[in-house]
């Protein structure tokens, strides 16, 4: 196929792979090359990996970083914490999203097109900004405590601010229009004759949505999990902003490797393993997965 | 005490103000081919969907062997539907689209086998049990939608628009198909249909529909010949529809100035049918002064029959003539003058 392909042509199909190159994995080499130098005080703050010396070539090269955190209960556990939040984000996004999604699938085209447009409107202002409204929102003297208040349920305002809760919310609704619009692309095709079909057939509404509805969506959550999932395990903007010190995110924990204890091989060694152990599940799950699909196709 | 089978009293329904249905009353009996004609939007799909349970009548009631059916919800009631696009479930291969609604009834596996089996046979469709739905032809997908529903062994099968989805070749073979299968397992069937051709060929009665109100019921025969209003004798076949003089105890059809001798019933009537197979035409072969002189002004040739559209002093009609009986019509052209002829017999009239 590519034989064919004319001289302009190539260029045009090679460009994003030009780009996924130059601005992936180039610097992905470079985080590579700093987790596996030797941390010292200076500018940069690591040794150069290979220099000259009186004693010849000198390779400053260790496995050093890698051991460290693995060693250290702190990082896994700050791992753990991320992947946990990752999983409720994305449970909570796809409980909160799928009827919105249907919803939204299911209205007149009229309608759709204002709920679509609602659904993006967040994306016009800047996502800190949004994070920060939550802030705003959920601190003692925020709106929800004077209400809370003014209504006479509360006497005191309550600390809903900088705990894990409040990232937890930070995170679903950030994340919940990358959840819902891929459900909705998936929805949207959905033959409603196949519902009437099912509870024709005798099926009641709770087994037609685990025996047709679900199996039809499924490349749809699948999708929208992976959209939420992933990007969540490097959250760091709303855990600094919303979370405080009852658990620590890995994001968070990279920022400070290499912000605050200006130990660059540390950080380093931290983001790409963070990479690594994500990597291998995903691609075993979409190859399983094309699998799947390949069989019911 | 005579009880039909399935009743449909006062039945109306509404969608935002525009009504679909309209006091519709319908009594179906057992074993029989019943079918819903009508053009788009006159309410039949609305009506076979309040029987099958998807959509709630704002009035009036359903009746299916006696019992009150219109509050029951569509996986309680002993019907199944065939949609126009079958809605198959993409998901499920044949077998287990059509073992689907069975696994919803308290059945053990051997019995749900059994009848799945006993369906493949049936329509034939053995050898394509583990295939996906996109990999059947249109008529297997017809026939898979047909087992999906008969192997439940419903009172009363629903079709929408059975034959619609299938080609031309296809839907004739299917009809008789169908009428057969329904002959072999005595199920009633209710067709709803826009082709007045099927509906004809596959009905034991049906009922014309327009606007949400049923015009006639009856068997093809009585709605082909004795149509109740002009919009059902148009809807049904070919009509030329002449205008009725009465005056002095003569009965006389205006546009062709023929005055009809032997009426029995001398009722005031304003409308008569003659069928167009039922006018016959001759070449004229010298220029009498006969009264029932046409001009042909269109023939088209079909193979077993030829149609001729006639002027009579600028009413236009049409005439239909076997080409089997009449060889020497091959030869009436454009322009012609022919002499018309038809049966006193033939004329319905009717008010409207």
């Amino acid at each position: 196929m590519i034989k064919n392909l004319k001289k302009q042509n190539v260029w045009f199909v090679f460009t994003p792979y030009l780009w996924l190159v130059l601005f992936f994995f180039v610097p992905l080499a470079l985080i590579f090359k700093i987790s596996i130098s030797v941390s010292e005080w200076g500018m940069p703050p690591y040794r150069d990996l290979f220099s000259l010396s009186e004693n010849g070539l000198e390779i400053n090269s260790t496995l050093g970083n890698y051991l460290f955190i693995f060693s250290d209960p702190f990082y896994i556990r700050s791992y753990l914490n991320s992947l946990s939040l990752a999983f409720t984000s994305t449970v909570l996004c796809l409980l909160i999203g799928y009827p919105i999604a249907f919803y939204v699938a299911k209205s007149k085209t009229s309608t759709r097109n204002i709920l679509l447009i609602m659904l993006i409107i967040p994306f016009w202002s800047s996502f800190l900004l949004r994070v920060y409204a939550w802030k705003v929102l959920l601190q003692g003297s925020g709106i929800i405590n004077s209400i809370l208040i003014h209504i006479g349920l509360i006497s005191e305002p309550i600390s809903m601010l900088h705990n894990h809760y409040a990232v937890i919310l930070g995170v679903v609704y950030t994340y919940l229009p990358f959840m819902i619009l891929p459900l909705y692309g998936y929805l949207v095709k959905f033959d409603l004759n196949l519902i009437d079909a099912s509870n024709d057939l005798g099926a009641k509404p709770l087994n037609t949505f685990v025996k047709v509805i679900l199996p039809l969506s499924l490349p749809g959550i699948v999708a929208g999990s992976m959209l939420v999932f992933i990007p969540v395990v490097g959250e760091y903007i709303i855990p600094e902003m919303l979370g405080g010190s009852d658990k620590l995110y890995f994001g968070k924990i990279i920022w400070d490797e290499f912000f605050v204890n200006r130990d660059w091989p540390i950080a380093s060694a931290l983001a790409m393993s963070g990479i690594v152990i994500l990597v291998f599940p995903i691609i075993i799950f979409q190859l399983m997965y094309a699998k799947y699909n390949f069989k019911n196709e | 005490m005579y009880e039909p089978f399935l009743q449909i009293i006062d039945v109306s329904k509404r969608f935002d103000n525009v009504v679909a249905l309209d006091k519709v009353n319908l009594k179906i009996e057992k074993s029989e081919i019943f079918s819903l004609l009508g053009s788009s939007g006159c309410g039949k799909s609305t009506l076979l969907r309040i029987i099958a349970g998807f959509e709630k009548p704002d009035e009036g009631r359903i009746l299916l062997e006696g019992k009150d059916i219109t509050k029951l919800p569509p996986y309680v009631r002993p019907l199944n539907i065939m949609f126009q696009n079958y809605a198959l479930f993409p998901h499920l291969n044949v077998t287990n689209n059509i073992q689907f609604g069975l696994k919803e009834e308290k059945i053990s596996k051997e019995e749900i086998n059994h009848r799945v089996n006993e369906i493949l046979n049936l329509l034939e469709l053995n050898g394509l049990e583990k295939r996906k739905i996109n990999e059947i032809s249109g008529g297997q997908q017809q026939r898979v939608a047909l087992a999906r529903c008969l192997v439940k062994k419903p009172k009363l099968l629903l079709l929408d628009e059975p034959l619609a989805a299938l080609d031309k070749q296809l839907r004739v073979q299917t009809q008789f198909e169908l009428v057969n299968l329904q002959y072999k397992l005595g199920i009633t069937f209710i067709i709803v249909t826009h082709d007045q051709e099927e509906a004809m060929s596959l009905s034991d009665r049906m009922a014309i529909m327009k606007n949400g109100e049923i015009l006639q019921v009856g068997n093809p025969v009585e709605i082909y010949e004795k149509p109740k209003d002009k919009y059902i004798a148009n809807f049904i076949g070919t009509a030329n529809i002449f205008n009725v003089i009465n005056e002095n105890n003569q009965i006389i059809i205006k546009e062709l100035n023929y005055e009809v001798k032997n009426i029995n019933n001398k009722e005031n009537y304003f409308k008569c049918l003659i069928r167009p197979e039922k006018i016959s035409v001759k070449k004229l072969e010298n220029q009498s002064d006969n009264l029932n002189i046409g001009v042909v002004k269109e023939v088209a040739y079909l193979g077993s029959y030829t149609k001729y559209l006639i002027d009579v002093n600028g009413f236009e009609f049409y005439s239909f003539m076997q080409n089997s009986l009449v060889s020497d019509n091959l030869q009436i052209k454009w322009d012609d003058k022919v002499q018309i002829s038809f049966n006193e017999t033939s004329i319905y009239f009717f008010n409207d």
